[in-house]
């Protein structure tokens, strides 16, 4: 650490031009150590720098150096953070962060620096579609809406017509559940109804009963962390689970929630761009790796983050690590076809910052060991976060929120 | 002394850089609300657990106002315009109670706006907030905008200072010590309450109104009650009962933050500690134990 604070007044922005690119790349990663996402934060922090360590921390032999800091959940701690890691760390590109609000502050700084800022978990679909930025990417990440998309295709082919979603009441939530409800009614089912409840709802019993006699075929859950948790345990108890389908946003039934679970969770569908049960072998690889270090499967945060690092690394490495020129940084990153990620397969950015993805349905099942893992059981190839629709045309309807869930 | 004060301050432009600056403008904001705070608890005899609300809703008015077209001076206006009128309003509720039941229903109050700043996402963006594009041109400028911020924060403390030397502080200062006797001598106490918490908001709306400026971006964390808790915490760092002690608070508190979190994650833990320490071994604030020491 005392290192870190000799280098920040060392490296006045005069002194840097003139190294040119002596010095490390220097990266600012931010993320939630503290405050309700804190235990997504973490995994942040161990997936990015597990990358690191993978390769030495040396990009084209230029060493990489680190700067991790907490937002604090809060989106005033991160316009805090970043400004200290830009203006007094004088770090060359921003990554990281967790929660919607706290990205959006962000990015409304970055929008007045340039700098270069990766988004690997903040999925607001705006922030790659009606208020893009030139210098905000979302490398290795995914907007909200993009895999309820596929979910509700799937649900439609399993034969369920009729629909209820459950969600927390917030954006993330909104635009999961607008995605799935937007293509699930295109395709000629309907959602009957739609429950939001309160970040960190410590009793759903009032819900189960609704559920149970709403008259459904399958109930989408959008829930993150312990809500999750709460959630897959009261529909059980509710006797619920085996009576209607449960299919889950990819948060529901991340490594995060599922790792401390039971039987509860177990058959829960859900669809996302990585499952670590895949049978790929690089992404085996990659999660005995993980596993190794962390003695914990992988989950979305960590995944992302790796993938992420990697993203960006391999764009420096077209450049000779030139850091500092942004221009060249974002054009690099955005030509990059990410050939290495654990997927196992080419991942590349759409027109708009945002990774296309082979989109997988997802079953919680036990693994060999007794341990819960989304293995895939359907493949969507190419999903973008537009999926079906026109880009153009999509981004002239309004941005999903409770009030509009998609044109009805 | 004072004007050797501000001659400093005025010249930290010159010497920070631009990060440290910032910094420096958020103390003098955060100053500005702790004293708006003290106004009330320091003087009126009554802490108030909703400032952080009174203040974030000036931000939120600053940047809907501005991305409707408003001027961005005038926005600064309709915002601290706005925190008066909610001042009114929530003044009109509170000033009849005292002691911890005016701390419950202003915290009370306080979590009714943190709500609808939550739930009303047509307008105010809901969790994901509301991102503004107030520095623009003139204010683009971070030594302008801290500038802007002194100047107004010189102003609205020498008003402040001015106002509880008043007559009017001084019957307060009275309400304070014994509210029946004062009311018994024929002052009519609810009346001079009210005026003392519309003056307290209007200057909390005035911090709001800066912040609005200084971080382009609102969003429910801003008027939710940890900041109203912050701004009462600097308050009482820094001494309840003397205007200076908001700044002094102000700087203490963020200053720390911003050392110990460059060190540690538990940042918020030392913090914690440090404020118990400071009530236990000064709860008249640091302000307070100076003035002891000097006498």
């Amino acid at each position: 650490m005392k290192r870190r604070i000799v280098l920040a007044t060392l490296a006045a922005p005069a002194m840097l031009r003139a190294q040119g690119t002596s010095g490390p790349i220097k990266i600012g990663l931010m993320a939630p150590l503290t405050g309700v996402a804190a235990s997504g934060g973490r995994e942040i922090v161990e997936g990015f720098q597990m990358y690191f360590e993978t390769i030495n921390s040396r990009i084209e032999g230029r060493p990489v150096e680190v700067t991790v800091e907490d937002d604090a959940s809060n989106p005033d701690t991160a316009l805090q953070k970043a400004r200290r890691l830009v203006e007094q760390g004088n770090v060359h590109f921003l990554f990281g962060n967790l929660l919607a609000n706290t990205g959006l502050a962000v990015a409304n700084y970055v929008r007045g620096t340039g700098t270069p800022y990766f988004i690997p978990v903040i999925a607001a679909d705006d922030l790659t579609q009606r208020s893009r930025l030139p210098n905000v990417v979302r490398v290795a990440g995914y907007s909200a809406s993009q895999f309820s998309r596929p979910l509700a295709d799937w649900a439609y082919k399993q034969g369920y017509r009729r629909i209820a979603t459950i969600s927390q009441d917030y954006t993330f939530g909104h635009e999961q559940c607008g995605g799935f409800a937007q293509k699930f009614t295109s395709l000629g089912g309907r959602v009957l109804q739609q429950f939001w409840h309160p970040l960190n709802t410590s009793d759903f019993s009032p819900y189960m009963g609704q559920l149970a006699n709403a008259g459904v075929d399958a109930v989408f859950a959008m829930e993150t962390g312990a809500d999750a948790t709460r959630l897959i345990q009261a529909y059980a108890s509710f006797g619920l689970k085996g009576r209607i389908p449960l299919l889950g946003a990819m948060n529901a039934t991340d490594q995060s929630v599922i790792r401390t679970m039971g039987a509860e969770a177990e058959g829960i569908v859900s669809a996302a761009h990585f499952a670590e049960g895949s049978t790929n072998a690089v992404t085996q690889a990659f999660v005995a790796d993980y596993e190794r270090r962390f003695q914990k499967l992988p989950s979305l945060y960590g995944f992302s983050h790796f993938s992420g690092a990697m993203w960006v690394a391999e764009a420096l490495k077209t450049i000779g690590a030139e850091a500092e020129n942004r221009e060249r940084l974002l054009a690099a990153v955005r030509a990059t076809t990410l050939t290495g990620s654990p997927l196992g397969a080419p991942v590349s950015l759409d027109a708009y910052g945002n990774p296309v993805y082979d989109a997988f349905i997802r079953r919680v099942v036990r693994r060999a060991d007794g341990k819960l893992w989304n293995a895939p059981i359907e493949t969507y190839p190419r999903v973008d976060q537009f999926w079906g629709f026109d880009p153009e045309t999509y981004m002239r309807q309004p941005a999903y929120s409770r009030a509009f869930q998609g044109p009805r | 002394m004072v004007l050797a004060g501000l001659l400093a301050l005025a010249g930290m432009p010159l010497l920070l850089p631009s990060y440290q600056l910032g910094i420096a403008s958020e103390i003098l904001i955060f100053s500005v609300l702790a004293m708006s705070v003290n106004l009330l608890a320091g003087y009126a005899g009554r802490t108030p657990l909703c400032h952080g609300a009174i203040f974030g809703t000036s931000t939120y008015v600053v940047i809907i106002a501005a991305a409707a077209g408003v001027p961005v001076w005038a926005a600064c206006l309709l915002g601290v315009a706005a925190a008066g009128g909610l001042s009114v309003v929530f003044g009109i509720i509170a000033v009849r109670t005292s002691g911890v039941y005016f701390l419950l229903l202003t915290l009370a109050l306080g979590l009714i706006i943190w709500g609808i700043c939550l739930r009303w996402t047509g307008v105010t963006g809901g969790e994901n907030g509301l991102r503004g594009d107030l520095r623009q041109g003139w204010l683009a400028d971070p030594r302008r905008l801290y500038w802007l911020i002194l100047g107004v924060g010189a102003v609205l403390t020498f008003a402040m200072w001015r106002l509880v030397r008043s007559p009017f502080g001084l019957t307060l200062r009275a309400i304070k010590d014994s509210p029946s006797r004062m009311a018994a001598l024929g002052h009519n106490v609810p009346a001079h309450l009210l005026a003392a918490f519309v003056a307290s908001g209007l200057f909390a709306g005035a911090a709001g109104a800066l912040y609005a400026l200084f971080n382009d971006f609102v969003s429910p964390t801003t008027v939710a009650l940890p900041q109203s808790v912050e701004g009462l915490l600097m308050a009482i760092v820094g001494g309840v009962g003397s205007i200076l002690g908001g700044l002094v608070g102000a700087f203490v508190l963020i200053a720390l933050e911003q050392f110990v979190s460059a060190y540690t994650e538990r940042w918020l833990s030392v913090l914690g500690l440090t404020a118990i320490a400071i009530m236990l071994f000064a709860p008249q604030g640091l302000l307070g134990l100076l003035k002891r020491k000097s006498t």
